[in-house]
């Protein structure tokens, strides 16, 4: 077993969080704001790339993709305008670090914007928000604003001629929206219907032009490379992904809540750091935790020994996602969990392809009956062949559909199942919820 | 002869911002600004009332059709008039593990309306994660967010300043 306490950090995202008006420009710059684009803007585009590159930051919206080489991908001798539009749809299951960033420093994202506008000659940024967050996005507003006003957007950038026009537009709820390319069809007025890959955003994306789509996260975390240099960002990290990142823990642990974190802290530090999630409250012990969002394959107790990075997630075959760390006790019913998730997808699919259509409501059909104690013996294998008919596991990503909707569908049921048989079994043979009327927490408990 | 769609002033409001919004988008795409578009109809009318959506997409240059077909993919937007306070309760993972479905009850009872069901005053509905699962259990009244509501009397205090 590993050290309780996790490997301390430097704060590089969340260190303004909750100091008074941490949110302003004028707070930002005494922090040094707008110190790294100055820098930037004095290096040549391609400089500045490849610098993004050497810090081995890896996208924090899902996919861990590398963003140098995101970037890289955008053709540079199209004729066509190039865009880039920041995802800050925010949905999936577990996750609610963007937004604090909107909240508590929304110019670390907006300097972010800028420089990566500099890099990739992108004069217009689109920064698409999920349509609930109100606070949110008047925070950011209030800072473009200020940004305009003092000549760090609009037709000059910090007196040099680069003009970049930034604009913010809220959804309207629907978690498929977050995918990449269904993000690109609601910006162009659209219900949010997927596109085939290839081609991919960066060569045909916004009104068919060049665009890079990062997350809220990942442009936030591009300042502090060019603040301290990229082989500084790359060091606080692990060998493949560079700089800190930003954990959302919640579920049954005592302190829920967002935390910067070493990629090198392990799911139980996480949990049992004092500073951290502060240990399990009185009586409970773990059962199993979701890594990396709701669509990320669940761990058992028993798995915790793992760092919460790209590459360790990978080889446990389950994905460090958008950072979403749900934790459930050993009185939670993992039927009537899996229930929930699955029926999120069935809610969430957007219809486009038959597999997730059909699956996610069927899916869901055969989990209810089985936690309401109807469940036949062959249910568990209808409802495991249902699941590899979206997406067979492992590994991660053999889905049959557009987008990956479809295997976020489908991995939560092969996991659960694959480590929770018993349980699904027990409520088959005793034809009801071994936990009763009280298959997880309880309104009250946490008073 | 029918109700026209907006008072006056409404009319003078939807056509400044729709014209700010118009501004932000390539003038060929137009359409692109369905959903501020329908947004906006939103908050002047309370919901998306059809007249409404036809007018947005003659301002679009799209069909009606196109307009509607927006307004039902995406949950806020209401395409039948809800109550006075739509409250949706996040009962995803994060939260029920925290009591959402309890909370859920609860105000099933306190409010006398059922999930999904609507009243003149509410419209009770059950919704997925609001990305507060950190301060769960959460609810959303209209466009307000409200968290860490772990007993009774959080939630009574919350809904004792709605009338
Ligand atoms: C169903 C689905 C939902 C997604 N939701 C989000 C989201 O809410 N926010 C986000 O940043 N990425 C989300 N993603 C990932 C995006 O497609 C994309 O990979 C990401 O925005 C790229 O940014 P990054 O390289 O900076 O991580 C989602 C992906 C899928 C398949
Ligand atoms: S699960 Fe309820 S806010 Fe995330």
């Amino acid at each position: 077993m590993t050290s309780p306490a996790a490997p301390a950090v430097e704060k590089v995202i969340s260190r303004a969080w909750g100091t008074p008006h941490s949110h302003t420009l004028a707070e930002y710059r005494k922090r040094g704001g707008y110190e790294a684009l100055k820098k930037a803007l004095e290096m040549a585009p391609q400089a500045v790339l490849e610098e993004v590159k050497k810090s081995n930051l890896r996208g924090r919206g899902g996919a861990g993709f590398p963003t140098g080489m995101k970037w890289s991908f955008v053709p540079k001798d199209s004729p066509k305008p190039k865009y880039l539009a920041v995802n800050g749809d925010e949905s999936e299951p577990g996750t609610f670090k963007d937004r604090y960033i909107l909240e508590e420093d929304p110019h670390l994202m907006l300097e972010g914007i800028a420089i990566a506008a500099w890099a990739l000659d992108v004069h217009t940024c689109y920064v698409y928000l999920r349509g609930e967050f109100k606070f949110a996005a008047q925070r950011l507003q209030a800072a473009i604003d200020e940004a305009y006003r003092e000549g760090i957007f609009g037709k000059k950038m910090l007196g040099k001629d680069f003009e970049l026009n930034v604009w913010l537009v809220r959804g309207a709820g629907a978690y498929i929206c977050g995918e990449e390319t269904a993000l690109l069809e609601s910006l162009e007025g659209k219900k949010g219907w997927p596109r085939l890959k290839p081609p991919f955003p960066a060569v045909v994306g916004l009104f068919g032009c060049p665009t890079v789509v990062n997350n809220v996260e990942t442009l936030a975390s591009v300042p502090p490379i060019f603040q301290r240099g990229a082989d500084w960002y790359a060091k606080l990290g692990t060998e493949k992904s560079g700089g800190t990142r930003l954990i959302c823990l919640s579920g049954s642990v005592n302190r829920p809540g967002v935390y910067e974190i070493s990629m090198a802290t392990t799911l139980r530090q996480l949990i049992e750091d004092p500073d951290l999630g502060g240990g399990m409250p009185a009586g409970r012990k773990v059962k199993a935790v979701i890594p990396g969002g709701s669509s990320a394959p669940v761990l058992a107790a028993d798995e915790l020994d793992v760092a919460l990075e790209f590459e360790a997630l990978k080889v446990k075959q389950t994905m460090a996602g958008s950072g979403g760390v749900i934790v459930m006790d050993d009185r939670t019913c993992m039927v009537r969990s899996l229930w929930r998730v699955a029926r999120f997808y069935a809610e969430e699919s957007c219809g486009q392809c038959t597999p997730c259509r059909e699956g996610t409501p069927w899916q869901t059909r055969l989990l209810r009956k089985i936690e309401e104690g109807r469940g036949e013996p062959e249910d568990l294998e209808m409802l495991l062949n249902v699941a590899t008919s979206i997406a067979p596991y492992p590994p991660i990503g053999l889905g049959t559909t557009i987008c990956a909707l479809g295997d976020a569908a489908a991995l939560p049921v092969h996991s659960f199942v694959a480590r929770f048989r018993a349980e699904f079994e027990a409520h088959i043979h005793e034809k009801r919820c071994p936990f009763g009327d009280r298959p997880w927490g309880h309104f009250g408990d946490w008073a | 002869m029918a109700e026209p769609l907006f008072t006056p002033e409404q009319q003078k409001t939807f056509d400044t911002e729709l014209a700010e919004i118009l501004t932000h988008y390539p003038p060929d795409r137009k359409s692109a600004a369905m959903l501020p578009a329908v947004r906006l109809l939103q908050s002047l009318k309370g919901w998306c009332p059809p007249e409404g959506l036809t007018l947005v997409a003659e301002r679009l240059g799209v069909t009606k059709e196109r307009a509607y077909e927006v307004a039902s993919f995406y949950v806020m937007y209401h395409l039948k008039k809800p109550g006075k306070y739509v409250v949706d309760v996040c009962t995803n993972l994060s939260c029920s593990l925290r009591g959402a479905e309890s909370l859920l009850g609860y105000l099933e009872d306190k409010l006398g309306v059922h999930a999904g069901e609507s009243t003149e005053q509410w419209t009770l509905r059950e919704t997925e994660c609001l990305a507060s699962c950190g301060t769960a259990p959460c609810l959303q009244i209209n466009e307000d967010h409200f968290e860490n509501l772990t007993s009774r009397e959080k939630v009574d205090a919350v809904f004792a300043k709605l009338k």
